[in-house]
């Protein structure tokens, strides 16, 4: 097997995974139910694109496992997604916020992965990018909308953005397998992106009447599998039916 | 559509593949909607590939089921593929599939740009499928399913679906 492509895909699948997790969560506890369908859509697509990627890594691993094997059995340190998209959903600012720093790094990410070598991970980037266009309009729609609102709604998603802004910068750190990959044609270089990474987002904020964080302090472990707090309690509810009862089926 | 884009499947199956439904949208068969790729029948075994409207879309995995239990009537088996690329497009659905999802209820996809429009609220273009009114109004850009959004009319107020443009 190829260990590289193998753990790159993980990589790349392991953020939709536990960002439609945390959307997932939502289900029916959304603050209305416009934002509550577009949550677990948003997350239906995620979870979507996590099994596109999964079912190529099964199939590369060339064993027995599965795409639920690899999305349940892992242990917390073999997760390898960004910091981010583990947060909790705090509040909707915080969901919104979120929502809205991953989209615009993953729509970037996608448009450079669909010119892979690779004509998997080019057949699910293409698809991915239709879907995540639209998660980047609505998130996007709504830091405006928030930004621009009452008082407390502005207060609230500056807030959001300023806690939530030290964990963009692991967004363009590349890891080993990343670094072979990009090597051969097939991974995408996500150093190149950060420029229009912050430029596109702090457009969007002073739109937003928000103003674009200026600290430089930035935390980072997840694509390395040290995780912030928030991701043993999050994979406890992910893995309990597996672990409860394993090998259930629906 | 062109013509590399044509799906391949053999003239003697189509009877049994319009048998199958969208589970979502029941006026629609798998041909309309366009997600049959191939079908190819060899040895008794039917190969189809089949691709997903949207990546998590729940009713691939029924019309999987569907398909195979279909052609189970006629003692044939089936092998269904997921394949991802070329990418679905709602410019695949066929006219006959849109009149029906009309008659149904949703309002059909518009164009690229002119979606665009109606999605942000910049132009009325979305028809209201019980009236015919344009004065219709984005309630959600998501709907009831990942491939629709909800509009509401102004003229008649009724709610509706409308069919996202995908390409």
């Amino acid at each position: 097997m190829n260990e590289d492509l193998y753990n790159y895909i993980l990589g790349i699948a392991d953020n939709s995974l536990i960002l439609g997790q945390r959307l997932g969560e939502l289900c029916g506890h959304g603050p209305s139910l416009e934002t509550d369908i577009a949550g677990t859509n948003i997350s239906l697509d995620l979870i979507g694109q996590t099994r596109s990627y999964f079912q190529y890594a099964a199939k590369l691993a060339g064993d027995d496992r599965t795409e639920d094997d690899i999305a349940f059995l892992r242990l917390e340190k073999q997760y390898t997604n960004v910091l981010l998209v583990e947060q909790p959903n705090t509040h909707f600012g915080y969901v919104m916020a979120r929502q809205y720093l991953f989209d615009v790094f993953h729509l970037l990410f996608l448009k450079e992965l669909q010119g892979s070598k690779d004509e998997t991970l080019a057949a699910i980037a293409k698809k991915g990018i239709k879907e995540v266009s639209y998660h980047k309009r609505f998130s996007g729609d709504w830091i405006k909308r928030l930004g621009d609102g009452t008082e407390e709604s502005h207060a609230k998603i500056q807030e959001a953005i300023d806690d939530l802004w030290t964990y963009t910068d692991e967004l363009f750190d590349s890891t080993a397998a990343d670094a072979v990959m990009t090597a051969q044609g097939i991974g995408v270089d996500v150093s190149k992106l950060k420029d229009t990474y912050y430029k596109e987002v702090s457009d969007l904020l002073e739109e937003a009447t928000l103003a674009t964080p200026e600290s430089k302090y930035f935390t980072r472990g997840g694509k390395k599998g040290t995780h912030s707090e928030h991701m043993g309690y999050l994979l406890s509810d992910l893995q309990y039916m597996q672990r409860t009862y394993p090998n259930m089926n629906w | 559509m062109t013509i590399a884009l044509q799906p391949n499947i053999q003239e003697h199956l189509l009877a049994t593949l319009a048998l199958v439904s969208d589970p979502e949208i029941p006026v629609l068969t798998v041909l309309d909607l366009g997600v049959i790729r191939e079908a190819i029948e060899e040895n008794g075994v039917v190969r189809i590939k089949l691709t997903p409207t949207y990546s998590g879309c729940p009713a691939m995995d029924v019309i999987g089921d569907d398909l195979t239990a279909a052609f189970a009537k006629e003692g044939k088996k089936v092998e269904v593929e997921l394949i991802l690329s070329p990418a679905w497009s709602t410019d695949w659905i066929s006219e006959d599939g849109l009149v029906k999802m009309e008659e149904y209820g949703i309002a059909r996809p518009l164009s690229e740009t002119a979606d665009k429009e109606a999605l942000l609220g910049n132009k009325k273009l979305v028809k209201c499928p019980q009236c015919g009114s344009t004065q219709t109004h984005m309630v959600s850009q998501f709907g009831s399913t990942a491939c629709k959004a909800l509009f509401q009319c102004d003229d008649c107020q009724e709610p509706f679906d409308y069919f996202k443009c995908l390409k």
